[in-house]
């Protein structure tokens, strides 16, 4: 990778995260999930293991479902592209509590590196405005980071998507629970839903 | 078999309508759906209801991803596509007893009773197969008259036994799309 000054994936997960209040995080198939579990366990995390391509949308059917709680996806570019439609979808149903942070290394980290189509041509940010999302950020420093925390947890506006430069290292690896079952009535739990 | 072409049998059909009834009294809430001329007046209703939100999908596997997020948020969800959309589902239905989701499909069938367009032929005969490999229940409504009893069934099978069920309204009921006089 050319580019200098990336930002860690870590700080900037833990950044976003920070001082969450009642904010549901889904963690997309990959690293990111393990970012979110590097950042502290806690009952609104969402942790995927699989479904590649499905978080933007889990995030949506959650923010239609909780329009009171701020949702926010964190996923890789890889994941990302491979569920590129559901910005389209999102951008049909504008719902204000929903946040896609995408951390962006240009690659797929988990298999061995091959760069991702972010790193010669595909543009999220430029994808995500042109489905009708206006407040599409693309991120750099640390400083744009700490400025989209307060927005995640505003309600109304619209959709929200930022796309973060990270550096490709390999971190350490911090593993989630993976127990989907116990993941998503943990959740249900927490939002006030009794066991089936 | 008959067409499916503005016949005034297709225009006056109750079944649309009794879809709609049942997923509201199993307080439904969300219909993410990718068209299809068979589902047409069901999601025009849903598109002008009160309670439930029609979401229009570019792919149908966004509708899985979106089924488990809303049951996540407490809120339960219908899904309609047709049979050659089922295939698009495959990966993304690892997710229904990974979360031990309450999923709930309706399918248009294409491909089978009168079909004229033979590419819908391989999912279309693949699709009862392709539901079952992947653990979700099937069951079949071939006649306007069934078509109430078996959706209640279903959606009672889904929702309050948790058992995931797609129902498959088949191309004699809704007709076999005209492409030649």
């Amino acid at each position: 990778m050319s580019k200098t000054n990336l930002l860690d994936r870590r700080d900037v997960v833990s950044t976003l995260l920070k001082d969450r209040k009642g904010m549901v995080a889904i963690g997309g198939l990959g690293a990111s999930t393990n970012d979110m579990a590097a950042a502290g366990d806690h009952d609104r995390n969402f942790y995927l293991w699989g479904a590649m391509g499905g978080a933007a949308m889990m995030g949506l059917g959650l923010a239609l479902a909780q329009p009171d709680v701020p949702v926010v996806v964190i996923t890789g570019d890889g994941e990302m592209l491979m569920g590129m439609g559901a910005l389209a979808t999102i951008g049909m149903q504008k719902p204000g509590n929903l946040s896609i942070v995408v951390l962006d290394n240009e690659r797929y980290g988990e298999t061995g590196g091959q760069t991702s189509h972010t790193s010669a041509a595909a543009d999220l940010v430029g994808v995500a405005k042109a489905c009708g999302i206006a407040d599409s950020r693309a991120i750099t420093t640390m400083a744009e980071v700490e400025a989209l925390v307060p927005r995640l947890q505003e309600l109304k506006g619209g959709p929200k998507f930022a796309n973060v430069k990270i550096d490709g290292a390999n971190v350490e690896r911090i593993l989630p629970m993976r127990d989907g079952i116990f993941i998503v009535n943990r959740l249900r739990g927490s939002l006030g839903f009794a066991p089936i | 078999m008959h067409a499916r072409t503005d016949t005034s049998e297709q225009q006056t059909a109750t079944w649309p309508e009794d879809i709609y009834s049942v997923l509201q009294r199993f307080d439904v809430r969300q219909v993410p759906y990718v068209p299809d001329a068979g589902h047409s007046r069901l999601i025009q209703r849903v598109l002008g209801s009160d309670t439930m939100r029609g979401i229009p999908l570019t792919t149908e596997e966004e509708g899985v991803a979106l089924v488990a997020g809303a049951w996540a948020g407490g809120q339960r969800c219908a899904m309609l596509m047709q049979s050659s959309g089922v295939g698009n589902c495959v990966n993304m239905f690892s997710l229904v007893p990974l979360f031990r989701l309450p999923f709930f499909t309706i399918v248009t069938m294409r491909g089978e009773w009168g079909e004229y367009n033979y590419w819908q032929v391989p999912m279309g005969s693949t699709t009862q197969a392709m539901f079952e490999l992947s653990g979700i229940r099937v069951m079949r409504a071939n006649h306007a008259a069934e078509v109430r009893e078996v959706v209640e069934a279903g959606a009672a099978q889904a929702f309050n036994a948790c058992t995931p069920t797609a129902i498959l309204l088949s191309q004699r009921l809704i007709g076999a799309k005209v492409f030649v006089k």
